[in-house]
C-alpha cells in the first residue's frame, strides 16, 4: 500500500506546504472555490438525484412540468414492486461477480508473484504480451469467442461470462505485480531459509502481504463483471440466466411500463457498483490510477 | 576449492536455474494458456472469419479480401459509420480531457471537503450503463424531458434531442463525457501532485501570474499525463457500445451508428459473421494506427521534467 500511495499523490491527503511564505487564505477565493465545487457537484450528481427522485415518486407526479424534485409521498412500495421482478438476476449478478472476483484473484497473484519475483527465462517477453493484450478491442476476438463457445456448448451457460475473464486478467495481474514488488525481500528470504516452497512463500508469506492490492482487485473485477453488457447479451439465450443490468435493458417494456417503477429498477442495479465505491473508494481510485498509468 | 566441487556447484546452481523456469512458467501458465487461447488465438482466427462469407451455421466460403472490398466501395454505411465514429471519437477526447484538466484543477484547491467532492465527481463512473442510460434517455424526452422542461421554464424550446440525427449524436456525446470525465479527472489530478511545489514557488517569487504559471509550468509537466489520456480515451472512445444500446440503438437514421455498433449488428443481428469480422479488423487498425500516429508525434510535443 505504501507503495500505492507513493505512486499516487493523489490519494495522499493534501498537506498544507509547510514553511510557504502565504498570505492568510483569501476568503474570497475559498467562496469561489466552494461555489464552483458545489455546482459541478450538483450537474454531475443531478441524473442520479434525478432517479431516485423519480423511483420515490407516484406515477402521476413523474412526469409533472415543471419537474419536481420533491415527491409529495415516498412510494417506498416502488421498490418493492422493482425488486420482485428484478431480483432473480440480481442473485445471477452476485453469483457470476462472486466466481469473476475469486478466480480472478487466483490467477491474476499466482501470475504476478512469477513476474514480480521469481526469475525464469522468457519472463519479460510474456510480461509484454500480457499488457500487449490491454490494447485489442474486444469486439475483434469476442465473434471468434463466439464461435468457439458454440462450438464446445458454452452458449447459454455461465462459463463464457467468468472463464475467460479470469484467464486474462491484465491489469490485475499488473496491478498485484506493482503489490510484490513493493515487499521487502528480507521476508521471502526468511521463508526459503526456513524451507519453505516457492509455492507456500506465496501462499502463506507473500499473499496477506499485499491484502490492499487483492482489495483492489476485487473491486475492479465486481465493477467490471456486474456492468458487463456485451457478454451476457451475446452469450445467453435463457431469459431466466440473465444479468441484472442486461435483464434491465431487454425486459424493460415488459416489466416496467411505468417510469417510476423503471427508475426504482435502474436505482437498484445502480446501488452495488456505487455503494461498493462508496466503501473502498481510496482502494478503487488507487487501483484505477494504477492500472492507467500503466500505460 | 576442488574441480569437483566447482562442477557440482555449477550443476546445482543449473539445476535451480531449471526449477526456477519451470516454477516460473507454471505460476504464469493459466493466464498465458487464457490470452493466447481466449485473446490472441481468436484474434488470428478472426483474421481467417474476416475473409470469409459465413453465417456461422453452413461451412465458412473463403473469399479472400472481397469484404474489405466492398467495405470500402460498395457499403455507404460503412463509410457513414465511420465518419460518426470519428466525429464521435474527436468531440469526446476533446471534451473529456479538457472537462476533466479543469475538475482536476478545481479538485487540487487546498479547502476543507475536497475530497468529497472528488468521489462525488467520480461516482458517475461507476454507474451502471443500462440504468443511467435509461435515465438519461428519458431526461431527454422532448416535452416532459428533465433538459426541455427545464429550458422551458426559461423560455426556451429545447431541440428534440434522440428523435433527431444531430441531436441525438450531440445526447449521446453529452452522456459519454459525463460518464467518463471522472477517470481523466483523476489521472490528470494525481499527475498535478506529482508536480514539485518549488516549481510554482519560483513562479511566484518572480511574479508569475496564476494563469502563467498554469500554461507555462503546469501544462508541460502534464503533457506526459495528457499523451498518455489522448491515447486511452481514443481506444475506449472506439468501444462506447452500452449508451448507444440503450439510449439509441443507431438512430434515428443512422445517425449515432458507430462502427462497433455496426459491427455487432451484422455479427449479431444480421449473421454476417465474416463481414463483422472483417470491420472488427479495421478498426483494430484504425486504433492501432493511431496509437502508433501519436508514439511518433510524442517528441514534440510532450515534455518530460527529468
Amino acid at each position: 500500500m505504501r507503495l500505492l500511495k507513493r505512486t499516487v499523490p493523489a490519494f495522499q491527503e493534501a498537506q498544507p506546504p509547510a514553511n510557504r511564505q502565504r498570505k492568510k487564505p483569501f476568503p474570497k477565493r475559498q467562496i469561489i472555490t466552494y461555489a464552483a465545487l458545489i455546482v459541478v457537484g450538483l450537474v454531475l450528481v443531478l441524473p442520479m438525484i434525478w432517479m431516485i427522485s423519480a423511483s420515490l415518486k407516484p406515477e402521476s407526479e413523474v412526469l409533472e412540468t415543471p419537474p419536481n424534485f420533491f415527491p409529495s409521498q415516498l412510494r417506498l412500495d416502488n421498490y418493492a414492486n422493482a425488486w420482485s421482478r428484478i431480483a432473480p438476476y440480481f442473485w445471477n449478478s452476485i453469483k457470476l461477480a462472486a466466481i469473476n472476483i475469486s478466480f480472478l484473484l487466483l490467477f491474476a497473484s499466482l501470475a504476478a508473484y512469477a513476474f514480480a519475483r521469481i526469475e525464469f527465462r522468457g519472463k519479460n517477453v510474456a510480461f509484454a504480451l500480457l499488457l500487449a493484450t490491454a490494447m485489442l478491442p474486444g469486439i475483434v476476438y469476442l465473434i471468434p469467442q463466439y464461435i468457439i463457445f458454440r462450438d464446445i456448448g458454452w452458449i447459454d451457460t455461465y462459463y463464457p461470462l467468468w472463464v475467460p475473464r479470469v484467464l486474462t486478467p491484465v491489469f490485475g495481474t499488473f496491478l498485484l505485480r506493482q503489490a510484490f514488488k513493493g515487499i521487502p525481500k528480507e521476508l521471502e528470504e526468511a521463508a526459503v531459509l526456513d524451507g519453505c516452497s516457492l509455492f507456500s512463500t506465496y501462499w502463506r508469506i507473500m499473499l496477506p502481504q499485499v491484502k490492499p492490492a487483492l482489495a483492489a482487485v476485487a473491486v475492479l473485477t465486481f465493477m467490471e463483471s456486474w456492468n458487463d453488457l456485451f457478454g451476457p447479451l451475446i452469450f445467453l439465450n435463457s431469459n431466466e440466466l440473465q444479468t441484472m443490468p442486461v435483464a434491465l435493458a431487454l425486459f424493460h417494456g415488459e416489466y416496467f411500463t411505468q417510469t417510476s417503477l423503471l427508475m426504482a429498477a435502474a436505482t437498484l442495479t445502480v446501488i452495488p457498483p456505487l455503494a461498493l465505491f462508496l466503501l473502498t473508494q481510496k482502494y478503487f481510485i488507487q487501483g484505477t490510477v494504477m492500472s492507467g498509468m500503466k500505460g | 576449492m576442488s574441480i569437483a566441487e566447482i562442477r557440482s556447484h555449477s550443476l546445482q546452481r543449473r539445476r535451480t536455474a531449471r526449477n526456477r523456469n519451470l516454477a516460473g512458467w507454471l505460476f504464469i501458465a493459466p493466464v498465458m494458456f487464457g490470452v493466447l487461447a481466449f485473446q490472441i488465438g481468436p484474434v488470428l482466427v478472426s483474421l481467417f472469419v474476416s475473409m470469409t462469407d459465413w453465417s456461422g451455421f453452413t461451412a465458412p466460403k473463403f473469399i479472400g479480401l472481397k469484404n474489405y472490398t466492398t467495405m470500402f466501395t460498395v457499403d455507404a454505411d460503412f463509410w457513414h459509420s465511420l465518419a460518426i465514429t470519428a466525429v464521435f471519437t474527436v468531440f469526446l477526447v476533446f471534451f473529456s480531457i479538457s472537462i476533466g484538466i479543469l475538475l482536476a484543477l478545481l479538485c487540487n484547491q487546498k479547502v476543507v471537503g475536497v475530497g468529497l467532492f472528488r468521489v462525488a465527481f467520480f461516482t458517475p463512473v461507476v454507474t451502471n450503463v443500462v440504468a443511467i442510460g435509461f435515465v438519461w434517455f428519458w431526461m431527454f424526452e422532448p416535452n416532459s424531458g428533465l433538459i426541455n422542461a427545464s429550458l422551458a421554464q426559461v423560455g426556451i424550446t429545447g431541440p428534440l434531442w434522440l428523435a433527431r440525427p444531430v441531436s441525438a449524436l450531440v445526447a449521446v456525446i453529452i452522456v459519454s463525457v459525463w460518464q467518463g470525465v471522472g477517470y481523466p479527472m483523476i489521472i490528470v489530478l494525481s499527475g498535478l501532485q506529482a508536480i514539485p511545489a518549488s516549481y510554482h514557488e519560483a513562479a511566484m517569487i518572480d511574479g508569475a501570474s496564476a494563469w502563467q504559471r498554469f500554461w507555462w509550468i503546469t501544462l508541460p509537466l502534464l503533457t506526459p499525463t495528457i499523451f498518455f489520456l489522448i491515447i486511452w480515451q481514443v481506444i475506449s472512445s472506439f468501444q462506447v457500445f452500452g449508451l448507444i444500446y440503450v439510449m439509441t440503438s443507431g438512430g434515428p437514421a443512422n445517425a449515432t451508428n458507430v462502427l462497433i455498433f455496426q459491427i455487432y449488428q451484422a455479427a449479431f443481428s444480421q449473421g454476417r459473421l465474416g463481414y463483422a469480422a472483417a470491420m472488427g479488423w479495421i478498426l483494430f487498425l484504425i486504433v492501432g494506427l493511431f496509437t502508433a500516429v501519436q508514439w511518433g508525434l510524442e517528441k514534440r510535443w510532450v515534455f518530460y521534467d527529468e
